[in-house]
């Protein structure tokens, strides 16, 4: 049992930590959010972190994860000069608004909130709290509660920044905004990141959302983000995740959806040691459409998990899940798809599909959808599938002279692609279809660039980050 | 150019072929009949190199190297072709990208350069004339939702790009239309030189109307009990298989 022992050696540290540093925690809070703070914390002395024991999280253990003596950032990367030059993306024809965050901390280009022309502000969830008391004060933890488990409401209850975008009522936002999520683990570093995104009525918004970490050091990355969507508003939400084989993340994303909404969220995890995506959706209003999609691609002794909740309170909504994934070596993989209907949500539409292939004996997926039915008219579906590369299609494929590890990898390929062609920007689409012949390949290396940037020769390097010119305040 | 002799192949320790032997000479055309389960699909897949079954005695000898120690690629790449009797759907895979893969791998094989894009698709457009085939069909995934006739030439069509030295047309007209069976007998008998050969595999006298054969073969429980021209097709359209018995 000596794990558990680590964890609540972490736990008792982390509390320490967490009181010690109460001043700056709530340094930006109002009063209202520092009630919530201290229940959430409340609720984690009481949870502590997740553990096996838990019916959610009985196939994730994270043990090995929580055995670093991980430090906290309660301030941000005091330092940073020359800005411009480090964070920058230049993907090809990908024209986004870049806002990034450093352990947890969004890093300034210029000024900590913007506000774009058509009014849409973007910035710092910190500095949000302070300059848009009412706006936060509607929505913060009004959609995540204090967190249903101890690591959510561990990041309720001490995450200080993250991202904040709002877009108002109405306004289409042009080019996509891309968060860009780097973990620098210096000496294990247990980040806590919490972003806040709220839609207004008839607006849209595309996001890229990328977690990525710098270096092979250990980390831990904690994040919450809670997501508003408005009355007939427009969210495309393309999540990537590229992190080392040492490092853990733990993401965790409530979307609101009201009346006549639309979700379209992607999740595409090409690489880490731990990865778990938490992804709850509450469909509050009549005529909501949300597609979660998921692609994963482990290896190693990686694990992934997806756990997916979408609570359909409201008729007349359609959901659909369609998650994929390959898995080599010893990696393993957890698929948990909960879909509830309340007994006023008739005339559901609610589909859900999990398929997995195994290129070995030792890779290992758990996978459990699962419906849970309170309303008489409905239309629900789910399903999961488990196998191996079809031989015969490995044979025509080779009949035509394709040699046999470019045939598996054509079919692994044609395999992930039905989550990918659902990327709508064009641009990234390519990019991340190009990772994944990539990562298939065992190409794709986990390194100091932006999980937007593949390490291919035929493209210079695009996202190059000088931690020489960052000082830690710690 | 292919040379099979005494070839003895069994399935989980069911016998198949027993003892077939088959000479096939460049520019010749070949067609094999016979009843259902007597062996012409396993003597296509053992050419064209699928592993599910044992060769227990016997050599096929291929522009004098031994085909059976061949990977299924490489008898690709040295111009085997096997038009399948039940092509598979490749979900995801676009015929055109399937194509320029295996055509480039094809080249490489041969020591050229990949075929350019203009090539490429120039070349594409001359085999879809010949077969008959819509534009929009060849960016739709391999076989996927395509209609058993669809299916059929889009095997001839892969054919006609890949322009193999020896093709093996497994059942191709079972299941045509009378049209459909024209454009098949259309792209074999353009594509046909001195320098390859083919090997068609057929129930029905039919489509040897089309396509004229040099010899044909009565493949009767897992032997050739027959060899003629194309009057042997004939006689076995009138008088059936229970004839041979004799």
């Amino acid at each position: 049992m000596q794990p558990l022992v680590k964890n609540n050696i972490l736990k008792e540290k982390i509390i320490g930590l967490s009181r010690e540093n109460r001043e700056d925690i709530i340094g930006y809070d109002t009063p209202d959010i520092t009630k919530i703070r201290e229940q959430a914390l409340s609720k984690f002395v009481d949870l502590g972190f997740p553990d096996q024991s838990v019916e959610e999280w009985r196939n994730t253990n994270l043990d090995n994860a929580l055995s670093y003596d991980y430090n906290l950032a309660f301030h941000p990367v005091k330092k940073i000069t020359n800005i411009e030059s480090i964070f920058k993306c230049n993907v090809p024809h990908l024209n986004t608004l870049l806002v990034s965050l450093l352990n947890g901390w969004h890093v300034f280009m210029d000024e900590a909130l913007k506000t774009l022309e058509d009014g849409t502000i973007v910035g710092s969830f910190a500095h949000a709290i302070k300059k848009y008391p009412e706006i936060i004060g509607k929505h913060f933890s009004k959609y995540s509660g204090t967190g249903k488990n101890g690591l959510e409401a561990l990041n309720t209850a001490i995450a200080q920044d993250g991202i904040f975008i709002y877009v108002p009522d109405g306004v289409e936002v042009k080019s996509p905004i891309q968060i860009v999520n780097i973990i620098r683990p210096e000496s294990n570093i247990f980040v806590q990141a919490r972003n806040l995104i709220i839609l207004g009525k008839n607006s849209k918004l595309t996001l890229v959302h990328c977690d990525d970490s710098y270096n092979l050091l250990p980390g831990f990355s904690n994040t919450v983000t809670e997501v508003f969507i408005g009355e007939n508003a427009k969210l495309n939400h393309n999540k990537l995740q590229n992190i080392n084989n040492d490092s853990t993340i733990i993401n965790s994303t409530y979307f609101h959806q009201e009346s006549n909404s639309e979700l379209l969220y992607n999740a595409i995890s090409l690489n880490g040691g731990l990865i778990r995506n938490n992804t709850y959706v509450k469909l509050n209003g009549e005529g909501c459409e949300t597609n979660i999609l998921g692609l994963y691609l482990m290896d190693k002794t990686q694990h992934i998990d997806n756990y997916t909740y979408i609570d359909h309170v409201k008729p007349n909504c359609n959901s659909k899940k369609l998650f994929k994934g390959i898995l080599d070596e010893k990696a393993t993989g957890v698929f948990n798809g909960h879909v509830h209907v309340r007994r006023d949500a008739q005339n559901t539409n609610a589909v859900q599909k999990n398929q997995n292939i195994l290129l070995t004996d030792t890779a290992k997926i758990d996978t459990k959808p699962f419906l849970e039915i309170y309303a008489d008219d409905v239309k629900c579906s789910h399903g999961a599938t488990v196998g191996q590369l079809n031989t015969e299609a490995l044979f025509y494929i080779r009949s035509r002279g394709i040699e046999e590890r470019n045939a598996e990898l054509l079919l692994m390929y044609a395999f992930a692609a039905e989550v990918i062609n659902h990327i709508s920007i064009d641009a990234l689409r390519d990019r991340i279809d190009d990772m994944v012949k990539k990562r298939l390949r065992g190409e794709l290396s986990v390194c100091d660039q932006c999980v937007l940037h593949c390490s291919s020769q035929e493209q210079p390097v695009q996202f190059d980050i000088d931690m020489s010119l960052l000082e830690t305040n710690n | 150019m292919l040379s099979i002799r005494n070839l003895k192949v069994s399935i989980n320790n069911k016998e198949i072929l027993k003892g077939l032997s088959l000479e096939v000479n460049a520019g010749e055309i070949h067609a094999i009949m016979g009843p259902n389960g007597t062996g012409k699909s396993t003597l296509a897949s053992i050419i064209a190199g699928r592993d599910i079954f044992n060769v227990d005695s016997g050599e096929v000898i291929y522009k004098g190297k031994n085909l059976l120690e061949m990977a299924p690629e490489v008898r690709a790449c040295e111009g085997i072709f096997l038009g399948f009797q039940y092509p598979v759907e490749i979900p995801g895979v676009s015929i055109t990208n399937f194509l320029r893969t295996a055509m480039n791998e094809q080249r490489k094989y041969r020591g050229l350069e990949p075929i350019t894009a203009k090539e490429f698709f120039a070349k594409m457009e001359e085999k879809k004339k010949l077969v008959e085939i819509h534009s929009k069909l060849t960016n739709r995934s391999v076989n996927e939702g395509f209609s058993g006739g669809e299916k059929k030439k889009n095997e001839i069509f892969q054919m006609a790009m890949l322009e193999p030295e020896l093709a093996i047309l497994d059942e191709t007209d079972s299941g045509l239309d009378i049209d459909a069976l024209k454009i098949v007998a259309k792209g074999v008998n353009s594509l046909r030189t001195e320098n390859n050969a083919f090997i068609v595999i057929t129930h029905y006298q039919r489509l040897l109307d089309y396509i004229v054969p040099d010899f044909v073969h009565v493949l009767y429980e897992g032997e050739i009990v027959k060899t003629g021209g194309k009057e042997l097709a004939f006689e076995l359209e009138e008088k059936g298989y229970e004839w041979l018995k004799n």
